[in-house]
């Protein structure tokens, strides 16, 4: 999969994550910005990560702004934000669903 | 050197400040010895001053313990005004010890210490800039963190020897007799205050309300006042408490509301006479509203309710609901209004309402308590002081002492975003679990292992699932995770005493 343009999906209420996904040349750029940030950066870099992994995306630049998203919430704004940005909303890539 | 829930504490410090380690919530009958403060003798005809900078000039000097109240809240003008007036004096070394600190006080703080004008504080808590820039390492002395109670107790065994007390009110008359219900910054109940116009050897009143000779009803005594000071505002009424309480709309903080109901009405106490104390919160407000209804269908009354009021605890006593309100401070208009209307609604002292020293405080003859929790462990033990990112943002409050009730109440989420609520260990221990009964999540109960009658009497009451808390612990870390553990440094930042002056827990500086 390849990002064609700038994409955002998620919002900035709590418990939501906004995952801003952009073109980029150097592996998976992640810029987190999260209260929570101590307790479970790590964890949240590594799903978005394995989300994007999981649908072929070795690069990007990622802008993430948690507020306190779960896990699930985290894969699901990847995935909107991957689809978006490689313009393939109309084939929800199921398999990684 | 480890208390008696698991602490590590700091040995060099406890020995340095002859702590003893938390033992136990039992206070026993020890024999006490009381202080008494220094009296300055005047006819009280000279009292009334203009000028706040001459008070100060006169009363403070380097290395003194200096005290507030905080009934304003966030509406206080006075913190400020005499803060401003000994920074400019270039005094230093101050203690500050006020009932609690409150956000408008942070940077005027934040300030004084860096300015060496105070190096030690002792409060019921801190929140905001003043929370993170002690955290972070900004004092050089421990803060000592007190409950209400064991606030009251230490001022009263001489721990605690308030040199000067700058005590803001919205009426007083030349002499020095005032109180919380009249003029334009009301906030009803004096209770905290009442400790420093008491014991401390200056009281300084502060009014924008000066009214005639004699002012009644006194809180404060002339025979405890030695200057009155006329300034141009004391408190902004809007910001002393919230207006009109909202009932929550928050469906989780119904159902936890609901489901801590049925804790009472399914528990012993619940019978005529039985009395209780709720919080603040949204969810301590709709158990109020819950209470009443089922008092009315099993046609109980209660005979008081305790603590900091609300505007729906007064209602429960105009509707003859509940027979007397004794009340240490008010949060919100309605509550604060309704005490000069309703002599059931009785002011008391915070020796009165917490003190363990005492001969008798009303918290020991508390029935039920419902209080909240940022954190609780497997072991009941309650975390009110630090955030789940280390940072001091809290209060104990009268959390310590409104917990020694036979009924105790913990109403929490079970998570809070991705922060869980239950824990297996908490970051802070403030109330030991010895002293708590039941957890209410919104998922289900769990009662303390202590409380074998309790188990009996809870577990078949339909929609009310009991947990074992251990399966409360792991349910919220199944939904949010593991997280990283906390990372501190060795410098202890504050200590927290339990209600007796032992101490529970340590807090240390955050590593970032």
């Amino acid at each position: 999969m390849e990002i064609k343009e700038t994409a955002v999906a998620g919002t900035l209420e709590s418990s939501d994550i906004q995952i801003m996904l952009s073109k980029g040349t150097d592996g998976i750029a992640i810029d987190l910005e999260s209260d929570v940030a101590k307790q479970f950066g790590t964890q949240i870099k590594k799903v978005i990560t394995e989300t994007l992994t999981a649908m072929g995306i070795q690069n990007a630049k990622v802008k993430a702004v948690d507020k306190g998203a779960l896990d699930c919430v985290i894969k699901a704004r990847t995935i909107a934000a991957a689809q978006r940005a490689a313009k393939t909303t109309d084939e929800p890539a199921w398999e990684v669903l | 050197m480890k208390n008696n829930v698991n602490r590590e504490l700091p040995e060099d410090l406890m020995k340095q400040l002859d702590y003893k380690p938390f033992e136990t919530t039992e206070i026993g009958h020890p024999e006490v010895q009381r202080v008494a403060p220094k009296v300055t003798v005047t006819t009280g005809d000279d009292k009334v001053v203009e000028s706040l900078e001459d008070v100060v000039k006169k009363t403070v000097k380097d290395g003194m313990t200096i005290s507030f109240h905080h009934h304003f809240r966030n509406g206080d003008f006075v913190f400020n005004q005499v803060m401003d007036i000994i920074l400019k004096l270039g005094i230093k070394d101050l203690t500050l010890a006020p009932s609690s600190l409150t956000g408008v006080m942070n940077d005027k703080v934040i300030e004084a210490i860096k300015a060496g004008t105070i190096t030690n504080i002792t409060s019921s808590g801190m929140r905001g800039s003043l929370g993170d820039f002690v955290s972070h390492g900004g004092l050089k002395n421990p803060v000592i963190f007190r409950s209400h109670g064991n606030r009251a107790r230490s001022i009263e065994n001489g721990n605690i020897k308030i040199d000067v007390a700058f005590l803001g009110v919205p009426n007083s008359d030349a002499l020095g007799n005032a109180n919380g219900m009249n003029g334009d910054a009301v906030f009803g109940s004096l209770g905290y205050a009442l400790m420093d116009a008491q014991y401390a050897d200056k009281v300084v009143l502060l009014t924008d309300n000066i009214v005639d000779y004699p002012n009644t009803p006194a809180s404060i005594k002339q025979t405890q006042v030695d200057y009155v000071v006329k300034v141009d505002k004391v408190g902004d009424p809007d910001k002393i408490g919230s207006g009109a309480t909202r009932f929550t709309k928050d469906p989780k903080e119904l159902k936890i509301a609901s489901m801590v109901n049925d804790v009472i009405v399914n528990s012993p106490y619940f019978k005529d006479g039985f009395s209780f104390q709720t919080g603040s919160g949204g969810a301590a407000l709709a158990v109020t509203r819950f209470l009443r209804q089922s008092m009315i269908d099993a046609g109980i009354t209660a005979s008081f309710a305790l603590g900091g009021i609300t505007s729906p605890t007064v209602k429960l006593l105009e509707e003859g609901l509940v027979k007397k309100v004794m009340d240490v401070q008010d949060f919100d208009k309605g509550a604060a209004a309704s005490m000069k209307n309703n002599q059931n609604q009785q002011e008391i002292d915070a020796s009165w309402y917490a003190d363990p020293d005492n001969k008798g405080a009303m918290v020991d003859q508390l029935d039920v308590a419902i209080l909240s929790a940022l954190e609780i462990d497997t072991n009941f033990n309650v975390n009110v002081m630090t955030g789940s990112d280390g940072v001091i943002r809290g209060a104990i409050g009268g959390h310590q002492d409104a917990a020694t009730s036979k009924l105790t109440i913990i109403s929490a989420p079970l998570v809070r975003g991705r922060i869980a609520t239950v824990v297996p260990d908490v970051t802070t221990v403030v109330t030991p679990g010895e002293s708590v009964d039941v957890l209410v999540t919104e998922y289900g109960i769990a009662i303390n292992p202590r409380r074998k009658d309790l188990q009996d009497a809870l577990s078949n009451v339909p929609g009310l699932p009991v947990y074992d808390i251990h399966d409360l612990q792991k349910l919220a870390e199944s939904k949010v995770g593991k997280p990283e553990p906390l990372q501190f440094t060795d410098r202890t930042v504050a200590l927290v005493e339990y209600r007796d002056g032992t101490i529970i827990d340590t807090i240390k500086q955050v590593k970032d």
